[in-house]
């Protein structure tokens, strides 16, 4: 028997096939030149911005039947996650070689997820979803355990890899339960199939849909599935955790906004409310139990989560304005999370840490620059204009309450406010407390960059946010 | 294209701002004389909208008007009116005030202390010519940021409380307000800009759901009873310029924002919810002034004071018609100017004592005699003494709420009686009972002292003898308010009629 085959157009994959390229050349170049260490994330810098670029200039196209989608919307999401990358390499050389893990698979893995997260906010079908989710969820696994002689890190690697694994499995049998009521895990065919069919209402169907939800809500760290975070946050190296406050969480989004609108476009109603509820509890956790954290990292992990359920906000609605509204926000919590954990590096030394609340005492009489990028991207995250967090959140606000979720917002608009009381508490620390503490900190150029683009961005966007709106607002799913 | 007056007034003050934070922080003489005579300057930027402003329309004046974000059709809009414009130059006076009051008080982080005063000052500008809700808002929260600093920073030993509850009080209530900006800007047809959506008619429903969501964030900044109890902490602890300008601005705004926005954008709301806006005024007048009756610290008696002449101010303002309504905010200049004197008084003798217990003072009249006399001035404007501008607000106040109601009338003025017991009570315990010898060779007033409080004598006896300056300024545009409101220019004026109008006051000259 002869099987006509014809190779499917590779240029749309052209991004993520360089990346995997650059992914094995770093350890080449790791292990002809171990001396270099500085090579490495030189290489890893221009070869995200030019993906960037590459990226900004892609056309939209469909290749691998329907299961591999190269839309505004996916373009988008990428360049967060190139973002991430590129701002975590930044972040990283100093911090690496304070840890004492400046090695080539450090970035290789890293490239790696990004892969796998690429491919993920670009598939069209499920059994796609999940191999780009697996490939983003492995990389990281070891990046969390890289410090070797860290019982937290090994701690935090092993219950993610369990915890993840667990989610992976939930998510699975979802997708073999859609598979199994609708004879497809094309995404565009499942919603096909269910008006045809008629069975939005069937139970099998029903539990698919759930299962395929938590295992997404895990990824993007939502509350009730939200147990791995503070303990894998505090464990991980501080820029993998800054990495992985941003990437993957995009990536999670990203592939949660695609499923609900092109596998179930009709059942808004039914789901809106059940994602209404996962977002508040999110923002309730994630306020309320950051009050009580003496650790920054856990701080802002439980902060993480709250962002995720304001962020949630806007996919719930299942409107355009909804979507653009959490896509402009996972950006600007880029800027502003990235910000927060480029001084969280910027102080770390060796030997201390410097990650307890307490450690930051008496920091804007010492450290003036360092303490008032602080307070920006603090009061940011907080939601206070003229920063851009205010323009996020308020986007989020306003779509909610065009799709009428009136309650559900003003449980929302409660909640950040008792967010901004862990978020004073660090300011009250770093501002009115004093401290017979010395800082020592090593401004690298990398570090320097990382707080300045943080920085520009977090103000620049709160006061003229036309741009990234605009952007947002055409990158949309075609509905 | 004349010069965007109005964007240099706020925007100058962040400029130098931004410009003392570039100098270097050794030289606190040197930032001192730029942060006064930045606050000059920005002083001296207000004094031509004194004399081109129209007083013959209620049009905004000197209007300025860009897009902003045009996905949401956000414009960059300001402009005055005749109630807006007398704040502007009651801010940019209070603030160079404060940089002089600061002088010798502030010790530690000089330069910090300054940036934040002057980003205050422009924030607070920008909330009074703001014309769209949303650029409102901004400036509205992003005064929170400096004010926090100051309070939590400069403030007494239990800042730390009182800047975090004062952040949160005042974060609750704005956001709540978000809620009601956006849901306003839905069914007002998609726009933020104020006069186009008081233009607009909504159901009564949506309206009472909006006045109580803008509610939240204006009786909080007022401080109405019960959302006050941030003030106290708040005025106490905050150092002598953050206690002034919270009593002379800040909590102006939240007047502000009612007859901005309450009252034009939802008029039916307003007339239904007149009663218990009414009733919470009059707790607020009687509560406020027993409180102080209680009260051993200096600064929480004058905090708990402003409770109840904010107390005079929302009435005036809910009782809808001419006079209480221009006698409302001419009350609000008149308590900035009052309860601003009266905390740059108790800055400039706490300097000297460190305390503000009531019982540690006593008989400084022996001893700072200059100052017993500004003091005693103070005190008596504060009562209302007829001559001085407390009177004059009062007196409008409750003329007018006696011709809507004369029994809300009859209790707001036993609170003139109240007033008047704490202020005298507190003016005998500190500077006539026998002389407490600590205070032997306490210094007196010098030269920058009684400059600081000369603007505040003149403008006391200006406005109390010639009322009908700053009164000219807000007439055409109360009456457009009030037209706006009731359908009548002059209010609601049932009950008793005078048939006088505050222009033909037998004080005007």
């Amino acid at each position: 028997m002869n099987i006509p085959f014809t190779l499917p157009a590779l240029g749309p994959i052209m991004p993520e096939m360089l990346l995997v390229c650059m992914a094995i050349i770093l350890v080449a170049v790791d292990l002809l030149f171990p001396r270099k260490k500085e090579l490495l994330s030189q290489l890893v810098v221009l070869t995200t911005i030019g993906l960037i670029v590459m990226l900004f200039k892609q056309t939209p196209a469909v290749t691998f039947g329907t299961m591999f989608i190269v839309d505004p919307y996916a373009i988008f999401f990428k360049i967060i996650c190139l973002f991430g990358l590129l701002m975590t390499t930044l972040l990283s050389g100093q911090y690496l070689k304070i840890e004492k893990i400046n090695q080539g698979e450090y970035y290789s893995l890293m490239l790696f997820s990004v892969v796998g997260m690429m491919t993920m906010i670009s598939a069209g079908d499920l059994i796609v979803v999940y191999l780009g989710l697996e490939l983003m969820a492995l990389s990281i696994y070891c990046l969390v355990g890289l410090l070797k002689n860290d019982w937290r890190a090994n701690e935090a690697s092993l219950k993610y890899f369990l915890m993840g694994a667990f989610s992976s499995a939930l998510l699975l049998f979802g997708i073999s339960l859609l598979y199994g009521m609708t004879g497809t895990t094309d995404l565009a065919g499942i919603a096909q199939y269910c008006l045809e069919a008629d069975i939005l209402t069937n139970p099998a169907l029903l539990t698919g849909f759930a299962l395929v939800l938590s295992g997404f809500c895990f990824k993007v760290g939502a509350a009730p599935f939200h147990f791995w975070t503070p303990d894998i946050y505090h464990g991980a190296p501080t820029t993998i955790t800054s990495f992985m406050s941003v990437a993957p969480k995009a990536a999670g989004f990203a592939v949660l906004g695609r499923f609900l609108i092109m596998a179930f476009p009709e059942s808004q109603d039914q789901w809106g409310p059940i994602i209404a509820i996962i977002a508040l509890l999110s923002m309730a956790v994630g306020n309320i139990i950051a009050i009580s954290q003496q650790n920054v990292k856990r701080m802002l992990a439980y902060s993480s989560i709250a962002h995720a359920g304001y962020a949630l906000l806007g996919l719930l609605t299942g409107t355009s304005d909804g979507y653009s509204a959490t896509m402009s926000y996972l950006y600007i919590y880029a800027f502003m999370n990235m910000g927060a954990f480029a001084v969280v590096i910027l102080l770390c030394t060796k030997g201390h840490r410097r990650e307890s609340l307490t450690d930051y005492k008496g920091l804007a009489k010492s450290n003036p620059g360092a303490a008032l990028l602080m307070l920006i991207f603090l009061f940011s995250l907080t939601g206070i204009p003229p920063t851009a967090g205010f323009i996020g959140k308020f986007y989020l606000l306003k779509a909610a309450l065009a799709a009428g979720y009136t309650w559900t917002v003003i449980l929302a608009v409660i909640f950040s406010a008792i967010s901004a009381y862990f978020y004073l508490r660090l300011i009250r620390y770093m501002y009115m407390e004093e401290a017979p503490q010395q800082f020592v900190t090593h401004y690298s150029p990398g570090i320097i960059a990382a707080l300045a683009i943080s920085a520009i961005g977090v103000i620049g966007i709160g006061i003229f946010p036309g741009t990234l709106l605009n952007w947002a607002a055409r990158s949309l799913i075609v509905f | 294209m004349s010069l965007p007056i109005l964007s240099l007034l706020i925007f100058f003050p962040v400029l130098g701002a931004v410009i003392l934070l570039g100098t270097g922080k050794e030289n606190g003489k040197k930032i001192k004389i730029m942060a006064l005579v930045i606050s000059l300057l920005e002083f001296v930027l207000t004094l031509p909208l004194w004399f081109a402003f129209d007083k013959t329309t209620h049009h905004m004046q000197f209007v300025e008007r860009h897009s902003w974000i045009s996905l949401f059709n956000i414009e960059y809009y300001l402009g005055l009116d005749g109630i807006s414009i007398l704040f502007i130059l009651l801010s940019t006076l209070i603030t160079i005030l404060c940089v002089l009051v600061s002088w010798h008080s502030i010790q530690t982080k000089i330069k910090e202390f300054f940036v934040c005063l002057l980003l205050l000052e422009g924030a607070m500008i920008g909330v009074f010519c703001a014309l769209d809700f949303f650029l409102f808002y901004i400036f509205w929260e992003a005064m929170l940021i400096p004010m926090f600093l100051l309070i939590g920073v400069w403030g007494g030993p239990n800042r730390i409380y009182a800047a975090t509850k004062f952040f949160l009080y005042t974060l609750v209530g704005s956001l709540l307000m978000l809620v009601g900006i956006i849901t306003l800007y839905m069914q007002g047809g998609d726009t933020f800009d104020i006069l186009a959506l008081a233009e607009q008619s909504y159901p009564l429903k949506l309206q009472l759901m909006l006045f109580w969501a803008f509610f939240a964030a204006f009786a909080v900044k007022v401080p109405m009873w019960p959302v006050h109890t941030w003030l106290p902490d708040a005025h106490t602890e905050a150092p002598a310029a953050g206690s002034v300008v919270l009593a002379a601005i800040l909590i102006k705004m939240g007047a502000y924002g009612f007859l901005r926005f309450s009252m034009p954008i939802l008029p039916e709301a307003t007339a239904a919810m007149m009663i218990p806006m009414i009733i919470l005024s009059l707790i607020a007048i009687v509560y406020g002034g027993l409180i102080c009756l209680a009260q051993t610290d200096l600064k929480r008696l004058i905090a708990y004071s402003s409770v109840s002449h904010m107390g005079f101010v929302t009435l005036g303002l809910f009782s809808l018609n001419t006079q209480s309504v221009e006698g409302g905010i001419l009350q609000m200049i008149n308590h900035g100017v009052i309860t601003g004197a009266l905390f740059l008084a108790i800055g400039m003798v706490y300097e000297r004592t460190h305390t503000r217990l009531i019982s540690d003072y006593g008989g400084l009249a022996t001893r700072m005699p200059v100052f017993a006399s500004f003091f005693l001035l103070f005190t008596l404007a504060s009562i209302g003494l007829p001559g001085t501008n407390g009177f004059i607000g009062e007196f409008l106040i409750l003329l007018g709420s006696f011709m809507t109601r004369p029994w809300a009338a009859l209790i707001a003025a036993s609170g003139l009686i109240i007033g008047a017991w704490y202020m005298l009570w507190l003016y005998q315990r500190i500077f006539f009972n026998p002389v407490n010898p600590r205070w032997d060779s306490i210094k007196r007033l010098d030269r920058r002292e009684i400059t600081i409080f000369l603007p505040m004598v003149i403008l006391i006896f200006w406005i109390g003898l010639f009322p009908n300056h700053m009164l000219s300024y807000m007439h055409v545009s109360v009456a457009h308010l009030l037209e706006q409101v009731t359908g009548n220019p002059a209010g609601i004026a049932n009950g008793v009629q005078f048939g006088l109008d505050a222009a033909a006051l037998p004080l005007s000259h």
